[in-house]
């Protein structure tokens, strides 16, 4: 009763779930990835202690321990948010944003460090020079990086499968327990889909790499 | 400093360990039925068939699950599952000569039951399979030895009073399960979780406004906590568990059927049922009409 190509309407509706869920944590770790990377380069001293704190903590936290506790742990403190969407956003920005945040961290580093005191020197603030003069420069060199992080990300965004979240991989398992028959076609399907997302975000990884790239 | 480093240390691994031993939620008294075992079983059946190849190895691999209370369930300190689908396990191993001692239980979650057949890995696998026309297709199924339906686990003074009222709720069950398959087709919210208990936790929590499973499995949890949950509304499905084998060795069903219809005759079965998902407080019910082995 539920062939997966006779019902591909739901395999685009899970593969859109995932890729909400991408998009939005995506945005929303690139942001907050890079804002903690300003605090940890930056030049206040218990921003860049509370940066580095953040970091080592969240990734030493297994990605399902992060969910456990968005999930499990935050309706038992009264503190639940009602949308499961938002809940698995949050669950994946916080554990996405701390490697982005040293992804972004290692570009601003490759910029000589001149640049930021030539900048500070004619009188921009810090926030400027980071935003006129560091970050531009930093982003071409954190590009084939993050590209790892975000189809992490993309692959990351099954764990919601065990949390509420009907996405790719939750479907797949709908599928193949009601059509175990039909094990390999429906493995092959969701691979393919897979495969697609991340492609795609390699394709533009590469895309963006050719376009910003200056002669050194 | 290095003194109290390390007493620093053993006092995190001290509490870590104290907080696993709490993570045994929910394992009860152990209790099953004796069952009679044939001695002689292994002169009784013909040779090349895979009842006389098991009595002779005196031994037999089980798939069943781990967590369902009164189905299949093993908590963290046990030595063997609980439930009406290992007593049948040990029913049919006894026909074959096979102490209970000497069944290796494996756990099996829905998602992998039919390869674990075809693979040989388990000989039989008795895990809240329902019988369907698909399974049939990859798998033998022999049976159905209970017959169960869909219902609604939730919070006491819920809106919830039946099926008809979960359009548009939250409704929790396992990731891939029938039984969110149902709800989402009656319009619920399918939440899928990986173990049943998480999802009563979350109706539990508030996270979600309704869980939904077998019948039994949810009278179970009800009647662990039956001051904040209830199960309402009549059964909306009809679930027959059959016991799995291999379509390598189709002279199984025949076997099954017959050893658990002399089972069900002589009160074997009841006995399991009471000693089981009896214990939350279900009737026996008369025990279901065995499909014929084709």
């Amino acid at each position: 009763m539920n062939d997966v190509l006779s019902n591909f309407d739901l395999v685009l509706q899970a593969f859109g779930l995932t890729l909400q869920l991408f998009v939005l944590s995506g945005v929303a770790s690139l942001v907050f990835g890079t804002l903690l990377a300003a605090a940890r380069v930056g030049p206040v001293p218990v921003l860049a202690k509370a940066g580095a704190a953040y970091v080592t903590l969240v990734r030493n936290t297994p990605l399902l321990v992060v969910f456990i506790c968005v999930f499990v742990a935050m309706p038992r403190l009264d503190l639940n948010i009602s949308s499961f969407l938002v809940k698995g956003v949050i669950a994946l920005t916080i554990y996405t944003s701390a490697f982005v945040c040293e992804a972004m961290r290692a570009g601003i580093n490759s910029v000589p460090l001149g640049q930021a005191e030539a900048s500070r020197a004619i009188g921009l603030t810090f926030a400027q020079s980071m935003r006129l003069v560091v970050l531009p420069q930093a982003l071409r060199a954190v590009v084939p990086p993050l590209a790892s992080v975000l189809i992490a990300l993309v692959k990351n965004t099954s764990v919601g499968a065990a949390f509420g979240l009907a996405e790719a991989t939750a479907r797949m398992r709908i599928f193949t327990n009601d059509n175990s028959s039909d094990r390999p076609l429906i493995f092959l399907t969701f691979a393919i889909g897979y495969i697609i997302l991340v492609e795609v975000i390699s394709a533009g990884a590469i895309t963006l790499e050719r376009r910003w790239k200056v002669a050194r | 400093m290095r003194f109290i480093r390390t007493k620093t240390t053993l006092a995190a691994i001290g509490m870590a360990l104290s907080l696993a031993a709490c993570g045994n939620a929910g394992s009860e008294d152990t209790a099953s039925v004796d069952v009679q075992v044939d001695e002689e079983a292994a002169s009784s059946f013909e040779e090349g068939t895979k009842m006389k190849e098991l009595a002779d190895a005196g031994k037999i691999t089980i798939g069943v699950k781990f967590d369902q209370p009164g189905i299949g369930f093993k908590g963290a300190a046990d030595d063997a599952p609980t439930g009406l689908d290992p007593e049948m396990g040990k029913i049919l191993a006894a026909s074959l000569g096979i102490e209970p001692s000497a069944i290796t239980w494996k756990e099996t979650i829905s998602d992998n039951r039919e390869p674990f057949l075809q693979g040989g890995e388990v000989d039989l696998v008795i895990a809240s399979y329902s019988i369907t026309d698909d399974r049939r297709k990859v798998v033998g199924q022999a049976g159905p030895y209970y017959v169960t339906g869909q219902q609604l686990l939730v919070k006491k003074g819920s809106d919830i009073k039946g099926v008809d009222d979960i359009k548009g709720k939250e409704v929790c069950s396992v990731t891939g399960s029938t039984s969110l398959d149902n709800v989402e087709q009656k319009g619920a919210k399918p939440r899928g979780f990986d173990t049943y208990s998480e999802c009563r936790d979350q109706v539990v929590d508030g996270a979600v406004d309704s869980m939904t499973t077998d019948g039994a499995i949810l009278l179970g949890y009800a009647a662990e906590d039956p001051d904040n949950l209830e199960v309402v509304g009549e059964a909306f499905s009809e679930e027959r568990y059959g016991i799995g084998y291999s379509k390598d060795s189709p002279e199984m069903c025949q076997w099954i059927t017959d050893t658990l219809k002399k089972a069900q005759d002589d009160g074997t079965w009841g006995k399991a049922f009471e000693a089981t998902l009896g214990k939350s407080g279900v009737e026996t019910p008369e025990p279901p009409a065995m499909d014929p082995c084709s």
